[in-house]
């Protein structure tokens, strides 16, 4: 930390390390810098014309104003909740899924052919398990095909996932345009799930929501209080590391990797037999990105998760309202979401670091 | 059949253009060190407001009971899309040189923030037009296949090399220029320095952070001027919900398989370019259509697991890439 003795004058800021910043300060820091997030987006709510309180407002309202809307974003909390928390599982071990979009539509392809074409056979409970297990295995699958390229010759995974999403929605089209197209239909879609294979409702929402807080807590105890759990966080602070203690750096990735996108492959079965009861290139609907910013925004904490998923669905949903009321196309909520993104990202640094003013403190050698 | 080759590699070259762009940009943010993988946003930023700016000049000049000039719109989109993905760049700069954040996620989270961006005003305005937003018959005509005397009448030559719109030409050109400037001049051999081993290229007495900033935000415009052209060509100057959506990412991946080199990456846009488009020009019979739209994707992956296994030091990623660099921490 020396600055060039003589040859340019110090800096007006300098940055320096701090080690000291209590758990409750840093989060008082994040708080002001959501704060600014809100105020930079009712900025521009502002530019268009409209009072950003009121549109903040209706917002809430429209998520949370009636019994209605609110099991409506119960219904979108849940598929975010559940991909996040699997999502994390491979960000903590810096394995950039971004695959969640394919590995959904692969558990709801999974799920749907038992769904569809084993409702007559099975009943309910056994039906509703042998889609889960489909949709698990499947997601899991599509989730192995980078993990190997990954453990194998590091190919690099963002661009895989990737591709993959865009395999998964054109083999869904394919099904709805072919082999799975509803008979007697003249556009492209697939059947219904007849009423018998769909999940129960348990206080107006799919019982989904119920396994979601479930998957949170056992979610939580993986991540922190096991094995497998600290191996994964090993992997992701050092890969050399974890080979130094032993760790198996491949098996690692490979083996979280298939429960990453078994969780997203559960939200597509979910998607398919408690919320749409068909398949449509829109059932996954960017759940797969939006999760990312869910999994990140809670610095990969399943309770985190929790809290961030209900405020996301509450963009979602009150941006549809603000959508009806103040003709603000409903994009603007993933325009927020950028926006808080980029000033929590930005916090961070100031959590880190803190910021000398020249000739404030001497600089120690 | 020789009808259906040109129809082909034309429409490949017309695809591919925006591949290239994104490409270039990408390349030209990777040398520096900086993995930006907000291409897909920048693109979403630079197609909107390249169409708004088109778009707002023509009401203005409409409004004074003029004609406008298509020339003077096609500047206007070229500049303010550039400064659009510049923006965004300048964001993902700003958080990654100076705020020091994870490269990785402010790439994603560009992406995002793009895309909704994108979105966002393309409604919004389209809202404002009365159901969508177009832009008139002059910037049309600016962005339409140029036509030289003689030349472009060539039978196949003609189809071939000189029937695109410009920006194909300025796409090559900057191919052309960025190789020069990579390979040949002393602040593109700093550049490349500053990529490879930013400690090093400091200790040198190279500004790395002004370095990086200047890359990355030119390379964000150049991704911003590949999503202008995604909706003033691809879609003829109409606004197309999600138009962009794939491209940025397909640009990132033709970096890697370009080895971060601007003219293997012309060739490689205009074959990647024939892949989207293929489909339309070449039915294999028993192919679902759905199915064929798979190919590109798939040899995408198939290209980036083989370009890894045959990995070497020759061309590989500039060696810092991905990774801040911090002075204090060495």
């Amino acid at each position: 930390m020396s600055t060039k003795a003589g040859a340019k004058r110090e800096p007006l800021l300098r940055m320096v390390k701090r080690d000291d910043l209590s758990p409750l300060r840093a989060w008082a820091y994040r708080g002001i810098a959501f704060i600014l997030a809100l105020v930079c987006g009712g900025l521009l709510i502002l530019v268009l014309g409209h009072n950003p309180i009121l549109v903040y407002r209706d917002m809430v309202i429209g998520a949370w104003g009636s019994s209605t809307v609110i099991r409506e974003t119960i219904k979108l909390t849940v598929p975010l909740l559940v991909t996040a928390i699997g999502l994390a599982a491979a960000f903590k071990m810096k394995f950039w899924n971004i695959g969640g979009e394919g590995q959904i539509l692969v558990g709801a392809v999974a799920a749907g052919f038992f769904g569809l074409y084993t409702a007559q056979i099975f009943p309910r409970p056994i039906l509703i398990i042998l889609m889960m297990l489909a949709g698990m295995a499947a997601g899991g699958l599509y989730g192995l095909i980078p993990a190997l390229f990954k453990a194998k010759w590091r190919t690099n995974e963002t661009l895989v996932t990737l591709m993959l999403n865009y395999i998964a929605l054109a083999f869904v089209k394919y099904l709805m345009n072919g082999p799975w197209k509803a008979p007697g239909s003249t556009f492209p879609k697939m059947p219904m799930l007849v009423s018998g294979g769909r999940m129960t409702q348990v206080l107006g929402v799919h019982w989904g929501w119920i396994l979601a807080l479930v998957i949170v807590v056992i979610a939580w105890f993986y991540f922190n209080k096991t094995k497998q759990g600290y191996e994964i966080s090993v992997v992701g602070e050092s890969e050399n590391t974890a080979r130094y203690a032993g760790i198996s750096v491949k098996k690692v990735i490979i083996r979280t990797m298939f429960i990453s996108g078994a969780l997203c492959g559960l939200v597509g079965m979910m998607q398919f037999a408690g919320a749409d009861y068909t398949i449509t290139e829109g059932t996954a609907g960017g759940v797969g990105f939006t999760a990312i910013t869910v999994a990140w925004l809670a610095k990969m904490n399943p309770f985190g998760m929790l809290v961030v998923a209900l405020f996301i669905a509450m963009l979602g949903r009150g941006s549809n309202t603000i959508q009806t009321i103040y003709k603000i196309p409903a994009s603007a909520s993933s325009l927020l979401i950028g926006i808080i993104l980029f000033f929590m990202l930005g916090c961070e640094f100031f959590v880190r670091y803190r910021l000398v003013k020249r000739g404030k403190e001497v600089p120690d050698a | 059949m020789l009808d259906t080759t040109v129809a082909l590699l034309v429409a490949a070259v017309l695809a591919g253009t925006p591949l290239l762009l994104g490409a270039l940009g990408e390349i030209l943010t990777e040398r520096s060190g900086n993995l930006n993988l907000g291409v897909e946003g920048m693109m979403f930023m630079g197609a909107i407001t390249g169409l708004i700016g088109s778009f707002f000049y023509e009401q203005a000049v409409i409004g004074a009971g003029l004609a406008p000039s298509g020339a003077l719109s096609a500047l206007i989109a070229l500049l303010v899309s550039f400064l659009a993905g510049a923006f965004g760049a300048l964001i993902y700069g700003f958080l990654t040189i100076t705020l020091r954040a994870n490269q990785n996620v402010t790439g994603l989270i560009l992406t995002i923030f793009g895309t909704g961006f994108g979105n966002f005003f393309g409604e919004y305005f389209g809202l404002k037009a009365g159901g969508y937003i177009a832009v008139s018959k002059a910037t049309k005509s600016a962005f339409a296949p140029i036509n030289i005397p003689y030349l472009s009448d060539l039978p196949v030559v003609g189809k071939l090399f000189f029937s695109y719109n410009w920006m194909v030409y300025f796409a090559i050109a900057l191919a052309i220029a960025m190789a020069w400037f990579f390979f040949k001049s002393r602040v593109g051999l700093n550049l490349r320095a500053v990529g490879e081993d930013p400690a090093a290229a400091d200790a040198a007495g190279i500004n790395v952070s002004r370095y990086r900033y200047f890359a990355t935000v030119i390379g964000g415009g150049i991704c911003g001027i590949g999503g202008m052209y995604m909706c003033m060509v691809t879609t003829s100057g109409v606004w197309v919900h999600g138009c962009v959506s794939g491209y940025g990412w397909l640009a990132v991946a033709l970096v890697i398989f370009a080895t971060w080199r601007p003219l293997r990456g012309m060739v490689l846009a205009v074959i990647f370019g024939g892949l989207m488009v293929m489909r339309m020009y070449i039915s294999i019979p028993g192919l679902p259509a759905q199915i064929y739209e798979m190919v590109p994707y798939v040899i995408t992956i198939l290209v980036l697991v083989i370009t890894s296994i045959r990995q070497s030091k020759e061309h590989a990623m500039p060696a810092s890439c991905g990774l801040n660099y911090f002075r204090e921490d060495r």
